[in-house]
């Protein structure tokens, strides 16, 4: 299949490729990236996913230790992991020339690495350590808590990386068993993007990638989180002097048709966003009706939005700083009042207008870079298929702005939200 | 399709850009606009610095350029901040003004289409700006928010410390955001008159890097900032003599209810135009950058497991930036973290490092370089730097070579002059 410069195929194991010629600059984006993330996770496993990534950087047979990591550097690449909710992902942006490095090292990652227990161990205190780097912040731990109140059945309820109960006392069986299940051909998309020839790629990757057998693997249905019947309140407190406060909703998942009006939404709201992880520039937030309705009043120092394409119902929620000699209850009260407006009032032509112009713009900016545009495909094929990508701002453009109202009723309704608070123990 | 033969025209040693595809013009008034044209892609970055910062004011006003640079934005003689704001987020770009040490500036990204409307805002805010009474409050409770925040973070605090301790009496040692009694104190009147005598076009530099004509760029620039005039523009203020840290000095700052540590230890390094910046460089990324972190990651993270993150960083800069080790670490590791990068400086002062890692981290240094030019802020960023430190346009042209002429003698020597095992300054906020 090809549209619009872009080919797919799936290998007969079940590997997904995804590929684009971009020749801008001789340069090349190589992705990987796995059906896997803490969506797959049980209690007692919590952060197995993310330890596993950390485990394949640290060697198989045919790339021991971390040969890697000195290999990309000297060929002047640079190369990156990320563990999220639904999916793993690693990824190398290389010189073109020197692209063939990556490709084997990917392969033989798939199915070989080598799990040294002193590395595993080595990597538990790493891990534990990311995770008080976490801690520090009062807005993670926030963010930690509204995660486990508003979801109490779907795994989406810990976070990416773990419970500290299972950090210290996961095995090396248990990432090895986990590895095997999840790191296979037929749960695995590869993507590359930039200065290549498509045949003469292709066919390397047949070599490379043919070899691994599909695994057999059960369905995994993640249990459904049932409906919420009842607002749900966590409070943290802090030795800091700054109070914050969210409302997380639950949010309709990136497939679900409501998705694209409940964009819309959160860039009436509080701010257009790219769902780029790589960014590629923004916009501001100032003109948005959160801005207005609390920062210029001098209630709050700052105020975002944040909506994530999941694959399963995730969390749409508002978040604001409460600025110094403000209280949270003032905080609260204002974005209620602007959440209510929403549900009350359609908005005007001119505010979908703007949304819609907006991520045309971030979408022109997310695309820029080779590396940028692998996060895009493989991202969009872990959710979907890259067609999510193709038709984002057709989509987005036929949003009328009842959607926006009938979302806005539908999903910010106060008895299925779960309100955060962090409270400082000596408030400013 | 492009075939294999027409790929070889982009390959790195002519694709850099360089004299020949930057277009350079100063305005009579003294503005630098510099233009490169790219279009693969529909939008525009334009970067600016101008000659101000908070080296043109003292302690007792900490804060007083940052606090300026941003109430730019606020609103001008043209528009209020509502209507500013409203422009600019309606087209899906971007503008910011900030505040830095030597200098200050703008930053702005765009469709093409749209360059010249954030060229005549920045001109606004930089050439007209009123400092509405109401708007100077509201960023006064916002920064001393951010203040409260970045109190409450334990980089930040080891940061502070950190460049007390290896900057004493230097204004390398004041917190350029300020401190919440001197942002207390600043008054509208203030900033007015910052505003008044610092800031103007000359020593002014603007990169255009996009999807427009290098001359259609320089036009726009010169349209927005060709007839600025400021007689009261001052000099450049002269940056104090530095004395490195001849001893040990240390602070621990104890914070309640934080997990971990942050870790600085280090010492006031060389300026960007220092001849030895790139010895410097090219020896910082042995010891704390390459790969996971150089061999100060390697020991700290990956051997011993103590940190999440480790590795070292030079900052150059227009003064001697810092170059420091860091690492964030539980507060029962905090002296065996220490130990252990103290263990690797020792090792990296005394002994030559070897021709392989001189050799890796010379071609990663040239090999790089297709990737940090694939954007357009990777290409402005780039040639406001050849400009900003004075390096020559050719400088990317002739880089692979000044890197390929160092020698491990180079390194070794060039770690001795700066860095020590018996003078630096440790700083570590976390846990009592």
């Amino acid at each position: 299949m090809k549209t619009n410069g872009i080919y797919k195929t799936k290998f007969k194991n079940g590997l997904t490729v995804v590929l684009k010629e971009v020749h801008v600059a001789p340069v090349i984006s190589w992705w990987v990236w796995y059906r896997v993330g803490s969506r797959h996770e049980r209690s007692g496993t919590t952060g197995i996913s993310h330890w596993v990534e950390h485990m394949m950087f640290k060697g198989t047979k045919k790339f021991p230790g971390n040969t890697a990591d000195r290999e990309i550097a000297r060929d002047g690449g640079f190369r990156n992991a990320m563990t999220w909710i639904d999916w793993t992902a690693y990824f190398e942006t290389m010189p073109a020339a020197t692209i063939d490095y990556a490709l084997r090292l990917e392969a033989d990652r798939m199915r070989a690495a080598l799990f040294p227990p002193k590395e595993v161990e080595s990597e538990r205190t790493v891990i534990i350590s990311e995770r008080q780097m976490y801690e520090n912040e009062p807005t993670f731990r926030l963010s930690e808590e509204v995660q486990n109140a508003a979801f109490r059945v779907h795994p989406y309820h810990h976070e990416v990386i773990g419970d500290l109960a299972d950090l210290h006392s996961m095995t090396r069986a248990d990432l090895v068993a986990h590895y095997h299940h999840y790191y296979a051909p037929n749960n695995a998309i590869v993507v590359a993007v930039g200065d290549f020839d498509r045949r003469a790629l292709l066919a390397r990757l047949k070599t490379l990638f043919g070899e691994h057998a599909a695994v057999e693997r059960p369905a995994l249905a993640p249990r459904p989180e049932p409906a919420q019947k009842g607002e749900r309140r966590v409070t943290i407190s802090d030795e800091g002097e700054t109070a914050y406060v969210t409302f997380a909703y639950h949010a309709p998942a990136a497939t679900d048709p409501d998705f694209y009006p409940m964009v819309a939404l959160d860039s009436i709201l509080a701010g257009a966003s790219s769902f780029n992880m790589f960014g590629g520039g923004g916009t501001s937030n100032k003109s948005s009706r959160l801005y207005q309705a609390l920062v210029q009043t001098g209630l709050a120092a700052g105020v975002s939005g944040t909506l994530t394409p999941t694959v399963d119902p995730y969390l749409y929620s508002v978040f604001a700083t409460v600025r110094a000699g403000q209280t949270l209850e003032a905080v609260e009260a204002a974005l209620d009042a602007e959440i209510d407006r929403m549900r009350r009032e359609p908005v005007s032509a001119d505010e979908l207008r703007k949304a819609v112009k907006q991520a045309k713009a971030l979408f022109a900016y997310g695309a820029e870079s080779v590396t940028n545009q692998g996060f895009w495909l493989g991202f969009t094929e872990v959710l979907q298929d890259y067609t999510w990508f193709e038709n984002y701002l057709p989509r987005l453009e036929a949003v009328t702005v009842a959607d926006i109202q009938r979302v806005a009723q539908k999903y910010l309704a106060r008895t299925s939200r779960t309100v955060g608070h962090v409270r400082p123990a000596q408030p400013a | 399709m492009p075939k294999k033969k027409e790929k070889k025209l982009t390959t790195a040693a002519n694709s850099l850009p360089g004299p020949d595809d930057i277009t350079r013009r100063e305005l009579p008034n003294g503005v630098v606009v510099l233009a490169r044209e790219n279009f693969t892609s529909p939008s525009v970055v334009v970067d600016a610095d101008l000659r101000v910062g908070a080296l043109w004011h003292g302690r007792e006003q900490a804060g007083l350029s940052d606090f300026t640079a941003a109430s730019l934005m606020r609103g001008t003689a043209r528009h209020s901040f509502a209507e500013i704001y409203e422009q600019i987020e309606s087209v899906g770009a971007s503008l910011s003004v900030s505040g830095g040490t030597h200098t200050s500036g703008f930053y702005g990204k765009s469709l093409a289409e749209d360059l010249d409307l954030i060229l005549g805002l920045a001109a606004d805010a930089l050439r007209r700006p009123t400092f509405p009474p109401e708007q100077v409050e509201r960023l006064r409770g916002e920064i001393l928010t951010r203040l409260n925040i970045q109190a409450n973070d334990t980089r930040s605090r080891a940061s502070e410390a950190f460049y007390e301790l290896a900057y004493p009496g230097h204004p390398y040692s004041i917190e350029e955001d300020g401190y919440p009694e001197t942002i207390r104190a600043l008054t509208r009147e203030d900033l007015i008159r910052f505003h008044g005598t610092h800031y103007g076009p000359r020593g002014m530099l603007v990169t255009v890097v996009g999807a427009v004509s290098a001359e259609a760029a320089v036009d726009l620039v010169a349209k927005h900032f060709g007839d600025w005039t400021n007689p009261a523009q001052g000099d450049l203020p002269a940056l104090p003599e530095i004395s490195r840290p001849t001893a040990i000095v240390k602070r621990h700052v104890a914070m309640a209810g934080k997990a971990q540590s942050d870790v600085l230890l280090g010492v006031p390094g060389p300026a960007r135009r220092h001849p030895r910046f790139l010895a410097a460089r090219l020896a910082n990324n042995i010891l704390g950058v390459f790969g996971m972190g150089g061999r100060i990651g390697h020991e700290v993270r990956e051997k011993n497991g103590l940190a999440y993150y480790a590795g070292s960083a030079l900052n150059g800069g227009l003064g001697p930036g810092a170059w420091y080790a860091y690492a964030g670490v539980g507060s029962a590791n905090v002296d065996r973290a220490v130990d252990l990068i103290r263990r690797e400086l020792k090792r990296f002062l005394t002994r030559r490092v070897t021709a392989a890692e001189l050799e890796d981290n010379q071609a990663q240094f040239i090999g790089r370089l297709p990737l940090t030019m694939e954007t357009n802020e990777g290409v402005a960023s780039n040639i406001s730097s050849m400009e900003l430190f004075g390096l020559g346009l050719d400088y990317l042209r002739r880089y692979p070579d000044l890197i390929r002429a160092l020698t491990r003698d180079d390194l070794l020597s060039v770690a001795q002059e700066y860095l020590s095992v018996d003078g630096y300054a440790l700083a570590v906020a976390g846990p009592e």
